[in-house]
C-alpha cells in the first residue's frame, strides 16, 4: 500500500485518536501547572454613626471578569504537584523529622489523600491480578475436563460477571455483602458478631473490594486460558504420560509452560485495568475506607466545585504511574523490534 | 479426552465437578438473587430479621397481598422516568458502534495491508493509548468543552467514546484483516481496481464475522461506560449507568433502594440476552488478541 493511500485510510481513526486521546494529555499537563484565579478582594469602608470600619469583600464582578479573560488560571509551575493534596512534599519532610518510628511515619503518610489512594490502588492491582490468574486457570482446567454439552453452559454463566457493567456488578455484590444483605448477615452470624459491618471496617472493605475485583475479572482469564488449552499439543501430553508423569506433573511441566505467553498477556491487561479501579469504590460507597487515583480525579471533577487543576495534576501523576507499570513491556517490545523478530 | 490414560480417577472427577458447581454458583447466583429480590419490598430484599423472607416475601405479601410486586419497576420507570435514560443509552450505543466500526475498519485494513515500519509504531502507540485510564483524558476535556459550550450533550459523549474505542478496535480488526489473504485484494488491484475499490468490492463482503465481533465489544464499551457519561453529560442527557449512580445518592435517603435495584436489573437484562446469542463471538474476540499475538 502506498503512503498516500495509507494516509487517507488511516486519517479518520488517526484524527480521532489525535484529537481526543493525544491532545487531552497535552491539555492535562498544561492545566496541571495553572491554578484557578484567586478571588479579587476589595476593601470597603463603612462609615456609620459610631465611626468607620473597613471590611474586605470579594468583588464578584472583577473576579468573574478575570476568570473569563484567562480561563486557564494563573501559572504556578509545579506548586500543585507538591501541595498537600498530591505529593505533599512539605508534610512528608515534616513527618520524617518529627515521627519516631517507621509505623508513625506510615500513619502520617496514609492520611495524605494521594498516598492513601496510591496504597489502595497498588494493593488492589497486585493482589487481584495473581489471584484472578490462578482462579481463571483452575476454572479453565476444570471446565476443559467437562462433557462438551456442559461446557457451553459453564462458559455462559462464567461470562456474566465480566460482561456486566462494572458499576452494576459491584452494586449487585454490594447489596449482598452489605450488613443487611444475605452474605453480610451470614458472615456476621459466622463471626458471631451482630455489629459486624462492611461500612465500619477498613480491612473488611478492602477485602470485599478485592473479592469483587477477582470475581469480575477471573472470567476473562478463564476464557483466554480455556482457548489456550484447545491448542495444547496432544503428543506432548502423551509423551509425558509415557514417561510416567502424574496428572499434576503434566499440568506443571506441560500445560503451564504452554500457557505462559497467555499468562503474561492476561497479567498485562489486568494490571492496566486494575490500576484504573473506580466503579467498585463508588458502588460499595467505600470512599471512607478506600480510595483510588481514578476516584480522586472523578471526585475533583464532579460535584459543585470542579477542581480542574487538582484533577489534572492527579491525572498526570496517574499517567506517570501507568508509564512505570508498562515500561518493562515497552522495553521488551523495543528489544524484540531491534533484534528484528516480532 | 477419550483415551483410557486421560480418564480421571473418581476422586479427582468429584473434586473438579464440585469446584465447577461452586464457581458457577459464585458467578451466577448474585444475578438470580438480585432478580428475584427486585420483585420484593426493601424489608424483604434486605431481610435482617429472617433471611427466608427474601425468598418467600412475607413483608411483600403484607404490603401488596402477593409475594411479588412490580413497585420497584414502576418507581424507576414511571416515577423517575428511567425510560429517558434507556433511550439515551440506545442513541449513544448505536452511534458509537456504527461510527467506530466505520473508521476503525478503514484504519485496521490500512494497517494490515501496509508493510512499512510506521505500522508497528502506530500499533504500539495505540496500545499505550489503550492503557491510559480514561478518567485522565476526561480531566483534559473538561475545560475546553466548557469553553466551547459543548459540555453535557450526547454528540460530545459519542465522539469521545468513539475515540477511546479506537485503539482496541484497531488492534482487533488489524489482526482480523491479516487473516484475510492479501491475494484477494491484490488480484483485484491487478484487474484495475483502486485500493478503495478493492476494499469496497472484495474485502467488505468477507469481513463481517470480524466486524461483528469487534462491534460487540464496541457496544459493550459504550453500554458499560461510567466515566465519560457521568462526567460529560448533563443531568437531562444522562444514560442508564450514571442515572443508576445518581439514584444511589437520592434513594438511600428516601428509602427507595428498590428503584435502584429495579433499574439495575433492567440494565442487566440486555447484556444477558447479548451473551446468550453472541457467546461464541465474545469468546473468540477475547481470545483473538491473546492466542494470535
Amino acid at each position: 500500500m502506498k503512503h498516500k493511500t495509507f494516509f487517507w485510510f488511516f486519517l479518520p481513526t488517526g484524527l480521532a485518536m489525535l484529537l481526543f486521546i493525544a491532545l487531552p494529555i497535552v491539555s492535562v499537563v498544561i492545566q496541571s501547572v495553572y491554578a484557578p484565579h484567586e478571588a479579587v478582594i476589595i476593601e470597603v469602608e463603612n462609615c456609620g454613626p459610631f465611626g468607620c470600619t473597613t471590611e474586605t469583600t470579594i468583588d464578584q464582578e472583577a473576579t468573574a471578569a478575570v476568570r473569563a479573560a484567562e480561563p486557564l488560571g494563573r501559572f504556578v509551575g509545579l506548586d500543585i504537584y507538591f501541595d498537600r493534596g498530591h505529593l505533599a512534599v512539605a508534610e512528608i519532610k515534616e513527618a520524617w523529622s518529627s515521627t519516631d518510628s517507621l509505623g508513625d511515619f506510615w500513619d502520617v503518610l496514609f492520611n495524605l489523600p494521594f498516598y492513601r489512594a496510591l496504597a489502595f490502588t497498588l494493593t488492589y492491582t497486585f493482589v487481584c491480578t495473581p489471584l484472578l490468574i490462578g482462579l481463571g486457570l483452575t476454572i479453565a482446567l476444570a471446565v476443559n475436563s467437562l462433557h462438551r454439552h456442559l461446557k457451553g453452559l459453564a462458559i455462559f454463566f462464567s461470562l456474566l460477571p465480566m460482561i456486566v457493567t462494572p458499576l452494576i456488578g459491584s452494586l449487585i455484590l454490594f447489596w449482598m455483602i452489605d450488613s443487611r444483605g444475605i452474605l453480610g448477615n451470614f458472615i456476621s452470624y459466622l463471626a458471631d458478631d451482630p455489629d459486624l459491618s462492611l461500612k465500619a471496617s477498613t480491612p473488611l472493605m478492602w477485602v470485599s473490594l478485592i473479592v469483587y475485583g477477582i470475581w469480575s475479572s477471573a472470567p476473562f482469564a478463564f476464557v483466554v486460558f480455556y482457548a489456550g488449552l484447545q491448542t495444547l499439543p496432544k503428543d506432548q501430553i502423551e509423551a509425558a504420560q509415557i514417561d510416567g508423569a502424574s496428572r499434576w506433573e503434566q499440568v506443571r511441566y506441560v500445560v503451564i509452560p504452554h500457557l505462559m505467553p497467555l499468562v503474561t498477556f492476561v497479567a498485562l491487561i489486568q494490571i492496566m485495568d486494575n490500576f484504573k479501579v473506580l466503579e467498585p469504590i463508588i458502588g460499595f460507597q467505600a470512599s471512607a475506607h478506600a480510595t483510588s487515583l481514578s476516584w480522586i480525579i472523578v471526585n475533583d471533577l464532579g460535584g459543585e466545585t470542579r477542581q480542574l487543576s487538582a484533577a489534572a495534576t492527579t491525572s498526570v501523576l496517574t499517567i506517570l504511574g501507568v508509564a512505570i507499570l508498562l515500561s518493562p513491556v515497552l522495553v521488551r517490545t523495543w528489544r524484540d523490534f531491534k533484534a528484528g523478530g516480532h | 479426552m477419550a483415551s483410557k490414560a486421560q480418564r480421571m480417577p473418581v476422586g479427582l472427577r468429584l473434586l473438579t465437578s464440585g469446584f465447577i458447581v461452586l464457581w458457577l454458583l459464585v458467578a451466577a447466583f448474585p444475578f438470580f438473587w438480585t432478580f428475584w429480590g427486585s420483585f420484593k419490598v426493601e424489608l424483604d430484599f434486605f431481610s435482617i430479621a429472617d433471611w427466608t423472607n427474601a425468598l418467600v416475601g412475607r413483608n411483600t405479601s403484607d404490603t401488596y397481598g402477593t409475594p411479588f410486586t412490580g413497585a420497584g419497576y414502576e418507581g424507576a420507570w414511571v416515577q423517575n422516568e428511567f425510560w429517558r435514560n434507556v433511550i439515551n443509552t440506545f442513541i449513544v450505543c448505536v452511534f458509537v458502534v456504527s461510527i467506530s466500526l466505520t473508521i476503525g475498519t478503514l484504519g485496521g485494513y490500512a494497517l494490515s495491508r501496509s508493510g512499512f515500519r510506521y505500522v508497528i509504531w502506530l500499533l504500539i502507540v495505540a496500545l499505550i493509548f489503550r492503557a491510559l485510564p480514561q478518567v485522565t483524558l476526561v480531566a483534559g476535556y473538561m475545560l475546553p468543552f466548557f469553553e466551547w459550550n459543548v459540555w453535557g450533550i450526547l454528540p460530545t459523549a459519542i465522539i469521545v467514546l468513539v475515540a477511546m474505542n479506537q485503539p482496541f478496535t484497531l488492534w482487533m480488526l488489524h489482526s482480523f484483516f491479516q487473516n484475510i489473504p492479501k491475494e484477494l485484494d491484490e488480484s483485484a488491484k491487478v484487474d484495475g481496481c483502486t485500493q478503495f475499490q478493492a476494499f469496497r468490492h472484495v474485502i467488505i463482503p468477507v469481513m463481517w464475522p470480524g466486524v461483528i465481533t469487534t462491534g460487540l465489544f464496541s457496544f459493550l464499551l459504550a453500554y458499560n461506560d461510567f466515566i465519560v457519561t457521568s462526567l460529560l453529560l448533563s443531568e437531562s442527557n444522562r444514560t442508564m449507568v450514571p442515572e443508576i449512580a445518581a439514584f444511589l445518592g437520592t434513594t438511600y435517603t428516601e428509602g427507595n433502594v428498590m428503584f435502584a435495584v429495579a433499574a439495575v436489573v433492567s440494565a442487566t437484562a440486555p447484556l444477558f440476552v447479548l451473551v446468550m446469542f453472541f457467546q461464541r463471538q465474545i469468546v473468540s474476540g477475547l481470545t483473538a488478541g491473546a492466542v494470535k499475538g
